[in-house]
């Protein structure tokens, strides 16, 4: 593929139809993202059916644009109601939200969709000029490789939005159980099922709805109507050129956040799930306020949402040179191109450069018309804030039941989704948060699935030993494991140092 | 006022009048869901979107099939629902995979068998194919098991699971060679396990015929052998296992189709089987699913209830071993 190309393509983006199924997927693709469990792969395959009726080009470029927005409009529900719309969005809560309760809602959407518009583009690009590199790159990572990355994330689950380390391990464990729970994905084995309702596994999206949103709903409740008005929040303003400026200011986070979504959002079958975290602990690490991140700091939403909309293009990019798709919205995309008798491949931009080429030309204009509306909306979402606990509460118990049911219409979805929310708000009591939990059911599956492959294989030829810790690859991972590791120790240790034990619970009870 | 009374009563008494007397003679009355038991945008969530598209026409059912994903567990989720807790009204219909479904029952632990089911009509074959990588050695079977027998035990090669279709196809060939390999499932399905083949974390691997067709257009693999009875019409340079000298049938052929959960009523049973078969011939059906590589093979209803029973047999004599 040619590096100027795209440019030539770009006009077909303008015509009437293409511009007009390029707004509706913009919009329709921020609604989607908003609403809790509406994740853009079920978006996407929501969209499928209407591209029959459509040209190749034309279903695309609704698909390419749904893709993109539901991605940044995930970022409207974590802000506004701390419930994240996907897993990408997870990083997104944790300062984002607390930045709403302080009444800086606005400004947080601002600089999301701001963040995401950059970390996109770039995607983007990467997508259009890199691409022959990049698919060797998405090639080199095999079993071993995504064991060593799925150990590297359990290490930053320890130092995530936690009041100590040890709670986070804690929290991550009781993750990684429950990812045990349902059929194993490669034996087929079953365990845990105590319940019909669990004999698939616990499905991410329910779960992330139910620890998310459902410790929120309950406090909402137990504060009580009396409260309600001294509690409501002055929803500040928020011009949209400090937005830009904050944006720009924060480059650090930007950079972080951009390129780390970039390369995670390459590797197959990890990408999109913990590049928001992964960014996230890294500019926190990196930063030099990182005593700030959780408590409303622009830095950890810049880096999140930079970083989950900068993986959308690179992790279109096995799909699009080897016709494998690399995620699971990939592979609806994939879906969506044989309909219509397109073979995604290294021919494809030799054989369809017109739909090839205006796909990618549509996600280019649909992040900045994502940006556009989304400023647009920031200033009247922000005041959500405003509505009264008891209806906030009651509307977002509504939308966790609809969205936990609406991902495999399934009941049961529904009853995971109450009983882990319930645990989670008593176990919050104790200081364990949500999103290391969240974080060892992600890592969980993958970990275990890869380190079962790789040692069959590793069986058949050459030994586990060399398996695993031979090669550059590996070597770099496990060094940064390492890494990890010794800086959350260190930093454990330098914290003790200054607590003492009254310290410690005063603390504690502050942040519960 | 009575008279309105009456003409309503009337008019009730005369709409369900004839489907008292012989059955279901009205069916369907309303909108028909599909389950199938894998993620939308998968091969068969997609093929069995384009089969199901002229269920609204007037010649066919005359209303909507729509369909619903209920993923998981390499699709024993969805089937134990189906067998279940799915309502036997012929409202509720479901894709079934074979050899998946069988090969799971019989390995246990599921709620569902071939009895638990009804047939209505098959839609789809997607042969398993053998693919290597594009810069591989091995330039046919003959090769393959050359090395096989160098190495025992030593020749990794990816499938999309355990008893699934590709494993079948798997043992089939190991009990046909007479050697011991190295069947590497993987957990993120046919995609996953072509992936490591073109990556070269394996040596071969076991696929999707429409899928290996894609690759190899694409110029990263090699197919090099058909598990099926005769070659195929998307890959006719390509041969099959016997044609290589390994006695090996259609066994691990990935067949697609609908059916209904056991005790939905015989009319009901009957009209599909009539109705569903003219849906699939339909030629803008035809169009799409060529389109999309996906090969069709129409079966009728007897034709599938034969199909089962057959594969039941030959899969408890091959997995009696493990």
């Amino acid at each position: 593929m040619g590096g100027l190309d795209f440019l030539f393509y770009m006009g077909d983006v303008f015509t009437p139809i293409n511009f007009g199924l390029l707004l509706l997927g913009t919009i329709g693709g921020l609604i989607l993202g908003a609403t809790p469990g509406l994740s853009p792969t079920m978006a996407v395959a929501l969209l499928i059916p209407f591209t029959f009726q459509l040209e190749p080009q034309q279903g695309l470029i609704l698909l390419g644009a749904a893709y993109t927005s539901t991605v940044a409009g995930g970022a409207v529900s974590a802000i506004l109601l701390k419930i994240p719309g996907a897993p990408a969005n997870i990083a997104t809560t944790l300062d984002g939200h607390t930045m709403a309760t302080k009444g800086e809602g606005a400004k947080a959407l601002q600089l999301s969709f701001l963040a995401s518009a950059v970390g996109g583009l770039f995607g983007v690009f990467l997508l259009i000029f890199l691409t022959p590199v990049l698919a060797q790159w998405a090639l080199a990572f095999g079993p071993s490789h995504l064991f060593w990355l799925a150990i590297l994330g359990v290490t930053v689950i320890g130092t995530l939005d936690s009041s100590s380390v040890v709670k986070g391990l804690l929290a991550g464990c009781i993750g990684l159980w429950l990812a045990t729970i349902g059929f194993d994905d490669i034996m087929g084995a079953q365990r845990f099922i105590f319940h019909p309702s669990v004999s698939g596994g616990i499905n991410v999206i329910p779960a992330l709805i139910g620890l998310f949103a459902i410790p929120q709903v309950i406090t909402m409740f137990t504060k009580g109507r009396s409260s309600d008005d001294a509690e409501i929040i002055s929803v500040k303003r928020h011009p949209i050129r400090l937005a830009f400026v904050e944006v720009l200011r924060r480059k650090t986070a930007l950079t972080i956040g951009t390129i780390t979504g970039s390369i995670i959002g390459l590797i197959p079958g990890v990408g999109g799930q913990i590049a928001g975290l992964v960014a996230y602990d890294q500019s926190k690490k990196f930063s030099r306020e990182s005593e700030k991140f959780g408590t409303g700091h622009s830095e950890g939403v810049i880096a999140a949402e930079s970083a989950n909309n900068a993986m959308v293009g690179p992790s279109l990019v096995p799909l699009l040179t080897l016709s494998i798709p690399g995620s699971p919205t990939a592979a609806v995309l994939l879906g969506g191109l044989l309909i219509h008798g397109i073979f995604p491949g290294p021919d494809l931009f030799m054989n369809y450069p017109q739909v090839a080429w205006t796909f990618i030309d549509s996600m280019l204009i649909g992040q900045i018309l994502m940006c556009i509306f989304g400023l647009y909306i920031a200033g009247l979402a922000a005041r959500v804030a405003r509505v009264p606990h008891a209806v906030m509460a009651a509307v977002v118990l509504g939308l966790a039941v609809f969205g936990s049911y609406s991902v495999q219409n399934s009941m049961g979805d529904v009853y995971v989704m109450a009983s882990l929310g319930v645990g989670m708000y008593f176990l919050e009591r104790f200081g364990f948060s949500a999103a290391p939990l969240v974080l060892g059911l992600i890592l969980g599956p993958i970990a275990e699935a890869n380190f079962i492959q790789g040692s069959m294989i590793a069986n058949a030829t050459v030994g586990m030993g060399s398996y695993f810790f031979t090669g550059w690859l590996n070597w770099l991972l496990i060094l940064i494991v390492l890494a990890s590791v010794s800086y959350s120790v260190w930093m454990e240790v330098a914290q003790r140092r200054y607590t003492t034990k009254d310290d410690a619970v005063a603390k504690e009870e502050a942040m519960s | 006022m009575k008279h309105w009374i009456a003409g309503a009563a009337l008019a009730l008494a005369a709409m369900t009048g004839p489907a008292l007397a012989d059955g279901h003679a009205s069916y369907p009355e309303r909108p028909i869901m599909m389950m199938v038991s894998y993620g939308a945008g998968g091969a068969t969530d997609f093929q069995a979107r384009i089969v199901t598209m002229t269920a609204g026409n007037e010649d066919a059912l005359g209303m909507p099939i729509a369909i619903l994903n209920r993923p998981g567990a390499g699709g024993r989720v969805g089937w134990n629902w189906f067998a279940t807790e799915a309502e036997a009204d012929g409202y509720t219909l479901g894709a079934y995979n074979v050899p998946h479904f069988i090969a799971q029952s019989i390995e246990g632990g599921v709620s569902y068998s071939t009895d638990d089911f009804e047939p209505i009509a098959n839609w789809g074959a997607d042969p398993a194919v053998f693919v290597v990588g594009a810069d591989s050695d091995f330039n046919s079977m003959a090769d393959v098991v050359a090395y096989a027998k160098e190495n025992p035990g030593g020749l990794t090669f990816s499938g999309a699971g355990l008893f699934v279709g590709h494993h079948i196809a798997a043992l089939q060939l190991e009990k046909a060679a007479g050697v011991k390999l190295a069947y590497i499932p993987n957990n993120a399905g046919g995609a996953g396990a072509m992936r490591a083949v073109i990556a070269g974390e394996v040596l071969g691997g076991v696929n999707n015929l429409s899928d290996a067709f894609r690759a190899q257009a694409a110029g990263n693999v090699k197919i090099l052998g058909v598990f099926d009875l005769e070659r195929n019409a998307f890959l006719p340079d390509v041969p099959t296992m016997k044609e290589q000298g390994f006695d090996i049938d259609n066994a691990s052929v990935n067949f697609r189709g609908v059916m209904v959960p056991k005790g939905t009523p015989q009319g009901v049973i009957d009209r599909l089987a009539e109705v569903v078969p003219t849906m699939f011939e339909n030629a803008r059906v035809q169009k799409r699913m060529e389109a999309g590589g996906s090969p069709m093979h129409i079966m009728t209803r007897d034709e599938v209830l034969a199909m089962w029973a057959a594969r039941q047999k030959t899969l408890e004599a091959l997995l009696a071993g493990l």
